[in-house]
């Protein structure tokens, strides 16, 4: 059953639960942390409007630098703001930042170590008809492999907005990614959040047979996947990863104890991604069997959002199958 | 128009030669290293350390001094020597470059010498990072704020479109206290840079970006001081000022040869050939 102390949207799985993209989420939590630190700015490579930092450049228009379609410069300018005590809010795609500059992230932002926050919007497969060129699937692991980098990856639009006003708290390098297509409004305002902690949002009474990890917007598929195995009588634990770096081990280790085999699932290349992670750490302190849903290794392609998590087995269907079979290597 | 004496020369070339000197010996004890670039920013890193930055070696963190980045970090040996006789660390510190714990890591490292602006090494990102200082400091104080941003680059490294990334976003925000000086040696790591990717016209280029763009002798310390001077005084653009220099200038047998860009005197006619051309024997 849905864990009541995490204060989620009690129309979670209606059908019209209201739908908002993290993008969104973003816009209104930059504003608000720029109203609160007079040191937030923003700096944008020509897609102000898509990645919705509009609003903020519409009022605050002296914070705010546009560098063109220029990523290596977004990054490398957001680097010397930084040195200069301000804290800059980068916002592109996420298959050009932090895809076309890895390189300038790591020397000039993480061995520099300066708090930009690099925001990577229209990531995962949900980009749907721009097709794969444009559906990044590595940036998680592009950016969990960069030391002093946080790596955030928020279920819907108000944890979108939440992560947003944490990250311009802290002096770390962060990166968060985002989804373009409108996602289900999992949480609520009252819903708790704080960067580095992993969130149990569904839990079965008694002993549990299976505990489902998920990252991003894929937390809404995995809990009507839970909710289905909970009506056949199985126990499963449905946790929310939003933070991939630094994980929240000890809240990972304690599921795999009381689960005994897992289920990681995200919009993401398996290599890499937030079940890599997971298992680097279950394989240390307590191995249990792990099914990784995500892409494998493949690029992605136009279509709808659900014909694609169709074809490349991330559907309702295929994370279902995956706890069927994670149960019996128990 | 310069402000520079005869005596302050003199004393600079003196300072220049003292920094070259450092530069061989740790080059030599470091056993590798970049030579020619080293030796041949020599002058300018002296000019700008000795006369023309606002800083206080003392209190490297003073918020109002000038800000001095240096994109190609490769030349470190030249930023080090200058920095230890400026003051901001023991010359002693010099004998452990490239050494395991060293202040003093084969690029620079902020955290293991915090007195430096930025990291550096990876070659095309320093122009930017100098940009976004630049651009923070006119957020908070507008145009006055009485602060200089200075950006040292190779030629080579405006192969990286970076550069040139930098070098645009400038040019579109009028950023008058930004000064960048190339170091136009013509040469990078595996030829003369006009073999490998043609630079010229280069002046077009950067006028091109609207800067103000100035060509000097880079071992010349009044033509120095006049370009850095103008260059403070222009007041609509950012300013670049191409030196020309001569690698591993002040060792008669390696100069202008682009073999010495990313190696040091090991065999010990070469290292003889070196000391003995800076006068160290």
């Amino acid at each position: 059953m849905i864990n009541s102390e995490q204060k989620l949207n009690p129309k979670l799985f209606d059908k019209d639960i209201e739908r908002v993209s993290m993008r969104a989420g973003f816009g209104e939590g930059l504003i608000k942390a720029a109203e609160r630190d007079k040191r937030v700015v923003g700096l944008c490579a020509d897609l102000a409007e898509s990645v919705q930092m509009q609003a903020f450049k519409e009022k605050f228009p002296d914070r705010f630098i546009e560098v063109g379609v220029a990523e290596q410069n977004l990054v490398t300018v957001a680097s010397g703001m930084a040195a200069m005590g301000k804290i800059p809010f980068v916002g592109s795609y996420a298959v050009f930042s932090p895809g076309r500059n890895w390189e300038q992230i790591r020397t000039t932002i993480c061995y520099n170590n300066v708090p930009v926050k690099i925001i990577g919007s229209h990531a995962g497969l949900n980009v749907g008809a721009d097709g794969g060129s444009h559906q990044a699937l590595e940036d998680i692991a592009l950016m969990r492999v960069l030391p002093r980098m946080v790596v955030i990856s928020p279920c819907d639009a108000i944890q979108a907005k939440k992560a947003i006003m944490a990250m311009a708290k802290t002096d770390s390098p962060t990166y968060i990614r985002l989804a373009r297509e409108k996602s289900a409004v999992i949480t609520t305002e009252e819903t708790p959040f704080e960067i580095g902690k992993a969130q149990i949002v569904y839990k079965s009474n008694g002993k549990l047979d299976v505990g489902i990890i998920a990252t991003g917007a894929m937390l809404y598929r995995a809990l009507f996947v839970a909710k289905r195995l909970e009506e056949e009588g199985k126990k499963v634990a449905v946790m929310n990863l939003s933070t991939i770096k630094p994980l929240d081990e000890d809240a990972v280790i304690k599921l795999a104890h009381e689960a005994g085999a897992l289920v990681t699932i995200e919009e993401h290349q398996i290599a890499g991604g937030m079940g890599s992670a997971v298992a680097e750490c279950l394989a240390k302190h307590f191995p249990v069997p792990i099914e990784f849903i995500g892409v494998n290794d493949l690029f992605g392609q136009s279509g709808t959002p659900k014909e694609l998590f169709e074809n490349y087995n991330m559907g309702e269907k295929d994370v279902y199958e995956a706890v069927k079979r994670v149960i019996l290597r128990k | 128009m310069t402000t520079l004496t005869e005596e302050k020369i003199k004393f600079l070339e003196q300072k220049a030669a003292e920094i070259r000197r450092a530069v061989v010996e740790m080059l030599i004890k470091a056993k590798s290293g970049h030579l020619a670039g080293s030796l041949d920013m020599a002058d300018i890193f002296t000019y700008l350390y000795f006369y023309a930055l606002k800083h206080n070696p003392k209190k490297p963190n003073w918020e109002y001094r000038d800000r001095l980045v240096l994109s190609n970090g490769h030349i470190c040996p030249a930023l080090y020597a200058t920095m230890a006789h400026a003051g901001y660390f023991p010359l002693e510190t010099l004998k452990t470059l490239r050494k395991f714990g060293s202040p003093l890591q084969g690029h620079p490292h902020r955290d293991f010498l915090p007195v430096l602006e930025t990291s550096s090494g990876p070659l095309g990102s320093g122009l930017s990072q100098t940009v976004g200082m630049a651009l923070a400091d006119r957020i908070d104080n507008g145009k006055s704020s009485g602060k200089q941003f200075y950006c040292l680059m190779s030629d080579g490294e405006l192969d990286c479109g970076n550069s040139w990334e930098g070098a645009m976003l400038a040019g579109k925000e009028k950023l008058q206290n930004l000064t960048v000086i190339v170091d136009r040696n013509n040469i990078q790591i595996s030829g003369f840079t006009e073999d490998i990717m043609p630079l010229n016209p280069l002046v077009d280029k950067w006028r091109a970006w609207n800067w103000h763009v100035q060509e000097i002798d880079g071992h010349n310390f009044t033509d120095i001081d006049r370009a850095v001077s103008e260059a403070r005084s222009v007041s609509d653009k950012p300013s670049v000022i191409i030196a020309y220099t001569i690698p591993s200038k002040g060792i008669p047998e390696f100069e202008r040869k682009w073999q010495w860009h990313g190696k040091v005197p090991m065999a010990e006619k070469e290292i003889e050939a070196a000391r003995k051309a800076v006068g160290i024997i």
